[in-house]
């Protein structure tokens, strides 16, 4: 009797220390987030104003605004989405819903995980060689859009690929069985199931792509250009690039301290946006589609 | 004429053998029941006559299976017009997650009806047919996931029966149902029998009873005896059959 009580005490008691400890982690993730945040929020808030997001900058950019780069980085986010979503969308659904279990598709995906492990410096090489150069976008909104593009592929395709397999296959079944066609099924079953998630790991790739500087340095990135692009062949600021300038080879690094934390807000709220309207819509659609 | 006919079926998974020379000929308008344990390829034989094993990889068959006379693993056979014909309900109530409306609607629009005057006869004659409507006439357009389970599983019905099959495959489809949802379920193949031919696997042997007028006794693999069910049930021939029936094993 005393030995079993003995034993529950030592079970409670290393039941606490590992809760404890997993609690003290999982707290100080939230805590460290909060001060990276906290931290930039209080240096960057002061240069917070309707000039600073809506003027182009000046002074050898230690005054004025961001405005540019934000239109700049919001083409490329378009623009890659544009690329990466129908393709990485499509392929995924051909990987899941048409190829069979074998060496191709094996191949396919060890393909898809390497291209997503490779750096993204590699993707601006690559982008400058063949967009920029063999087929002569120049530096331009649309080579930029494209490496990005390139970039998130495989995490389009793999969150698409991760919906698609979260989709219950008697569904898929009810829909053969009653003499559907293959694409019948994926298009007017499972894709309507699986949408609301495809469009989460949509918009958390937007997220990605807008910080991305290492694909637009060669790509589309202006270090200085006061005007907004008027088409996909022009070059563009971007909000990832510019803090770099501002913070290592502006004119004037110590007077665009201030402008550079702004920058870095103005990014993180854009990236914080798109990821409380990833919350938002897949909620919404995911109501929608029981309720339709 | 026999209205599906096999002959001398064998049927693999990959290297195993699930099935062995079945031959099994059922008429118009009958209801047979698939019975033994599990594992012992009812259900793949069930899944054979819509060809829905071809869904899975690396299967394969020998033998032929003839529906109206027509064997349906001839090269020259439409897959999806196979399965508007023969009409499948599954073990587990599986409604689309659309409106009630759209549930049994959908079966039509994919086989390319689009007057929603048709349509709509359709889906309510199907949902009489089952004997849904009163239940659910006033939320056709609610989601069908707010029915409980018995009403989804004859919604999953009505919604096989709206293409109009004239074979229905039923693969246990009271398993995960209450008892008063299954004795609908069952009341409703007694009624459905004089319109479609019915082949249900169930592992109920009252159920098998008491809707079947034939019943196929299958163990591992095989199909060990075969006869109405009346007989199968108070003087089976085999002693394996005697066995399963009594409570012996399986």
């Amino acid at each position: 009797m005393k030995k079993e009580n003995r034993l529950a005490k030592r079970k409670r008691r290393n039941q606490k220390i590992a809760f404890g400890l997993f609690q003290f982690v999982s707290y100080s993730i939230v805590a460290l987030l909060f001060i990276i945040l906290a931290f930039i929020v209080i240096k960057g808030i002061g240069v917070i104003s309707w000039e600073f997001i809506s003027e182009m900058p000046k002074e050898g950019m230690t005054q004025g605004g961001i405005y540019p780069a934000i239109v700049g980085t919001l083409c490329l986010v378009l623009g890659s989405m544009l690329f990466a979503f129908p393709v990485g969308v499509l392929a995924a659904i051909y990987m899941n819903e048409y190829v069979k279990d074998g060496w191709p598709k094996r191949i396919i995906k060890q393909m898809t995980n390497n291209l997503a492990g490779v750096p993204s410096i590699v993707f601006g090489l690559f982008g400058m060689a063949l967009f920029v150069n063999k087929l002569e976008f120049g530096d331009s909104l649309l080579a930029g859009s494209l490496t990005l593009g390139l970039l998130v592929l495989p995490v389009v395709i793999r969150t698409t690929e991760e919906s698609l397999k979260a989709v219950e296959d008697t569904f898929r079944h009810a829909s053969l069985a009653l003499g559907a066609t293959k694409w019948q099924t994926t298009s007017k079953v499972v894709l309507p199931i699986a949408f609301p998630n495809i469009l989460t790991g949509l918009i958390l790739s937007i997220g990605r792509v807008s910080g991305e500087t290492a694909p637009i340095l060669f790509t589309v990135a202006a270090y200085f250009l006061p005007k907004l692009p008027t088409s996909i062949f022009d070059q563009a600021m971007a909000l990832p690039y510019h803090l770099y300038v501002i913070s290592t080879s502006g004119t004037n690094i110590e007077a665009s301290r201030a402008m550079a934390y702004g920058t870095a807000l103005i990014l993180i709220v854009i990236v914080l946006i798109s990821n409380l309207l990833a919350n938002a819509l897949r909620k919404y659609f995911g109501r929608k589609v029981k309720m339709n | 004429m026999h209205k599906i006919e096999s002959k001398n079926v064998n049927f693999y998974y990959g290297e195993t053998q699930a099935l062995h020379d079945i031959s099994l000929s059922m008429k118009e308008n009958t209801v047979t029941a698939l019975i033994g344990p599990s594992g012992c390829g009812k259900s793949t034989y069930l899944r054979l006559l819509n060809r829905m094993n071809d869904l899975i990889d690396k299967t394969h068959l020998n033998g032929e299976i003839y529906i109206d006379g027509h064997n349906i693993y001839a090269k020259n056979t439409n897959v999806d017009d196979l399965r508007k014909n023969v009409g499948m309900v599954f073990q587990k109530p599986n409604p689309f997650p659309k409106s009630i409306y759209e549930n049994v609607a959908y079966g039509l629009k994919v086989n390319g009806i689009t007057d929603k005057k048709v349509i709509e006869e359709r889906v309510i004659t199907s949902i009489e047919q089952v004997a849904l409507w009163d239940e659910v006439k006033d939320k056709l357009n609610k989601s069908a996931f707010e029915l409980s389970g018995g009403q989804q599983q004859r919604l999953c019905i009505a919604r096989a029966l709206a293409i109009q099959p004239s074979v229905l495959l039923m693969d246990e489809p009271t398993s995960a149902l209450d008892p008063i949802s299954t004795a609908k379920v069952e009341e409703l193949i007694y009624d459905l029998k004089n319109m479609y031919t019915i082949v249900i696997v169930t592992h109920n042997m009252q159920q098998a009873g008491r809707v079947s007028d034939n019943t196929a006794f299958f163990y591992m693999g095989e199909l060990v005896e075969y006869d109405k069910t009346k007989n199968l049930f108070t003087n089976p021939r085999k002693e394996r059959t005697q066995n399963y029936i009594t409570g012996r094993f399986g």
